[in-house]
């Protein structure tokens, strides 16, 4: 490391590096952070699959179906899945950061005990939609 | 060539320090977020209805009929795209600092963000009244 940092002149050897982010052990609190800024990027995905959605259903029936089509092809039902858990993340994690707005949850205890519960509801909320949605379908 | 500087320290600060747009952009990001809240839970659950009863073009009509649903439906896509373009012009300012790259990328994001939800408004809309 202070080999690497010194420079011929010796100048600039005690300079503070920035650590690439690999080299922090990774805690609930960070992790939670970056998914929800990746959870809202893929998200984005999401959007515009509604857009074309609804487009297609504006056109007409002949072209909703091509919307359906890939919906319900593997790949369409892959991304329901990912994409209603992004939902139900983002939704979550947001409701946590809208109480850090007004100075709610800041201790270190409060917020990792949000951490967790928002994720344990992001996940039941996903599972229960699709559990009980798959249920339903396949008993009607 | 050594670039003349014309500008006092001040004028310099004045013109590259805070852009004065950060609150409103916070601000705009916490509103749509607000008032995603309750329309996202209940879009999903309007999916969720939907699907349940085979998604089909007839059943989507259907729901898009009443003017509560087709109002509601606009409002959140018009928040989404809204949210999601403030989200992601953060992300790209993060992330990208090739200058011609990053403006590329946030006039496209603010153009998608605009005709996409223009379009999903116009949708409902025709929907709505004609089916």
């Amino acid at each position: 490391m202070d080999k690497a940092s010194t420079s011929k002149s010796g100048v600039h050897a005690r300079r503070p590096l920035s650590p690439h982010l690999q080299v922090y052990r990774p805690q609930l609190t960070s992790v939670l952070s970056i998914v929800h800024r990746m959870t809202g990027v893929f998200l984005a995905s999401a959007a515009a699959m509604l857009c074309c959605w609804l487009l297609t259903a504006a056109a007409g029936p002949d072209y909703y179906a091509w919307s359906m089509w890939f919906l319900t092809s593997w790949v369409g039902y892959a991304l329901l899945v990912i994409w209603s858990f992004c939902l139900f993340y983002h939704l979550c994690n947001g409701i946590r950061h809208l109480f850090w707005d007004i100075g709610i949850g800041f201790s270190l205890r409060a917020t990792y005990a949000s951490g967790a519960l928002m994720l344990g509801a992001a996940l039941g909320l996903t599972g229960v939609s699709w559990a009980v949605g798959l249920a339903v379908y396949f008993s009607g | 060539m050594r670039e003349t500087q014309i500008q006092t320290p001040l004028a310099r600060v004045r013109g590259l320090g805070s852009a004065k747009q950060g609150t409103e952009h916070w601000w705009m990001q916490r509103l749509t977020a607000i008032l995603m809240v309750p329309l996202g839970l209940w879009v999903v659950a309007e999916l969720w209805l939907l699907a349940m009863r085979g998604a089909d073009h007839a059943a989507l009509v259907d729901w898009l009929q009443g003017p509560v649903a087709a109002t509601l439906l606009i409002l959140f896509s018009g928040a989404m795209f809204f949210h999601l373009k403030l989200g992601l012009q953060v992300v790209i300012e993060d992330y990208v600092h090739h200058k011609p790259k990053k403006w590329a990328l946030l006039i496209g994001l603010s153009l998608g963000c605009l005709i996409a939800g223009v379009a999903c408004v116009y949708s409902v809309i025709a929907i709505a009244l004609k089916g």
